[in-house]
């Protein structure tokens, strides 16, 4: 058994995990933060994405105690209260969901793509090229890169707004 | 996953006493390929030895003509990295196109070689760049390192620490990614080095892991034009073949991919 600190969505937490445990079910199991999904369980899908020190990563090919000491942002940790983030709002307006089950990893590198780009810099190919590691089985992607473009460059306006 | 024992090294020497110490242990990177295969149970070590925060294993710097790059450098960390970028721009691509943004924010350098998969994309850089791999013990070309299909000459208490980079005069990266996995079908890395010597590495399609094309090469150092290795194809025989496509497919498409390297590397 291993002890794990670290800090989610801002909060610190800490507990008794086996070594073994993966960063999501740490998460799911002991924070009962459920939006961060288990796919496909073998880092292809991405339902499991999460921020770890600013990066999004697969949190099923983490393990918790690598995680010590970070700070982990989930899907539960980008609203502002009622305010949904940019990227959460686009997805909702643009309908970038059927099921829903690929959503939450699906936000969570959208956000980890427009911090990295700069917002309002992404084009459909970038977008297309940087999800090559979520799958979604519904919606064909269409909306997806939709709500995600649209996102973007929501966001390069309120920056541009607020300089 | 079978049960492990988790370790931190602090430092390169805590991290090959915590090897030694150990019943079957394994080093921890990144853990993109490693803790796949533990949960599949194809991998079970006792203990997983994590040397991603030892500080001297991180960071790119020039080392005279050459790019030093520690072995806990993350594929993201090489792909952004201005110098890498400047100086030797086919690995900066070649590492950008690694996996997918999630697996490059973790997945490193120092991991995927010690690996050594068969269609890995570093091996061809580190081949095709003549590079130099340094570890807790020694120094070995790359040619040296990879000695076949998931095996390197490390000894099991051996870390690497760096791959130094010679910079090329011109270099670029090629791959035809299967479609599913996105790991390479055939991936060709094109060096041309600055005293003329044109070295080709291909990954993805040998059966023994990554290898050189000297007929290429030829061909290459007298003529750096797509066309120069257009009517070379490769032995099909020691080539992979399996449902993903047959050792002829695959020999075929080292040749396209040699000749879209080239062209890249312009």
């Amino acid at each position: 058994m291993a002890h794990v600190s670290m800090s989610v969505n801002g909060k610190k937490v800490s507990g008794q995990v086996e070594d073994r445990t993966l960063l999501v079910n740490f998460i799911r199991e002991t924070r009962n933060l459920t939006g961060t999904h288990v796919g496909c369980d073998t880092s292809q899908c991405g339902a499991c994405v999460v921020h770890v020190n600013g990066k999004a990563v697969k949190s099923c090919t983490l393990l918790a105690v690598q995680a010590d000491g970070a700070d982990v942002v989930t899907i539960e940790g980008l609203a502002n209260g009622a305010n949904l983030h940019p990227v959460q709002a686009a997805f909702r307006e643009h309908h970038g969901l059927q099921c829903g089950f690929c959503t939450p990893g699906m936000i969570m590198s959208a956000v980890d793509m427009i911090n990295r780009y700069g917002p309002g810099n992404l084009d459909e190919k970038t977008i297309r090229h940087e999800l090559e590691g979520n799958i979604c089985r519904c919606t064909g992607y269409q909306n997806i890169v939709k709500a995600i473009k649209a996102a973007s460059d929501e966001m390069a306006g309120m920056q541009q707004a607020a300089e | 996953m079978y049960e492990t024992t988790y370790h931190r090294a602090e430092s390169v020497e805590n991290a090959v006493a915590l090897l030694g110490g150990a019943d079957d242990p394994k080093i921890l990177s990144g853990g993109q390929t490693l803790l796949p295969t533990m949960k599949q149970r194809l991998a079970a070590p006792s203990d997983l030895i994590d040397v991603s925060r030892i500080a001297d294993m991180h960071g790119i710097c020039e080392d005279g003509n050459a790019i030093s790059i520690g072995a806990a450098t993350t594929h993201a960390e090489v792909a952004g990295s201005d110098l890498v970028k400047a100086r030797i721009p086919g690995l900066a691509k070649l590492a950008g196109g690694i996996g997918d943004p999630a697996v490059r924010h973790m997945g490193t350098l120092g991991g995927s070689i010690a690996n050594n998969d068969p269609a890995a994309d570093y091996p061809s850089a580190l081949v095709a760049l003549n590079a130099t791999i340094s570890t807790t013990k020694r120094k070995l070309s790359a040619e040296e390192f990879f000695t076949g299909m998931f095996e390197t000459a490390l000894d099991e208490d051996e870390i690497v620490l760096s791959v130094s980079f010679p910079v090329a005069e011109k270099s670029a990266y090629a791959k035809y990614p299967n479609p599913a996995s996105r790991y390479a079908m055939a991936g060709v890395f094109v060096a041309r080095h600055g005293d003329g010597t044109v070295r080709v590495a291909v990954t993805g399609a040998g059966q023994n892991g990554v290898f050189r094309s000297a007929e290429m090469e030829a061909a290459l150092a007298a003529n750096f034009t797509p066309e120069a290795v257009a009517g070379i194809s490769v032995d099909a025989d020691g080539l992979l073949s399996d449902i993903h496509g047959s050792n002829a497919y695959r020999a075929n498409l080292v040749t396209v991919m040699a000749k879209r390297a080239v062209a890249a590397a312009g």
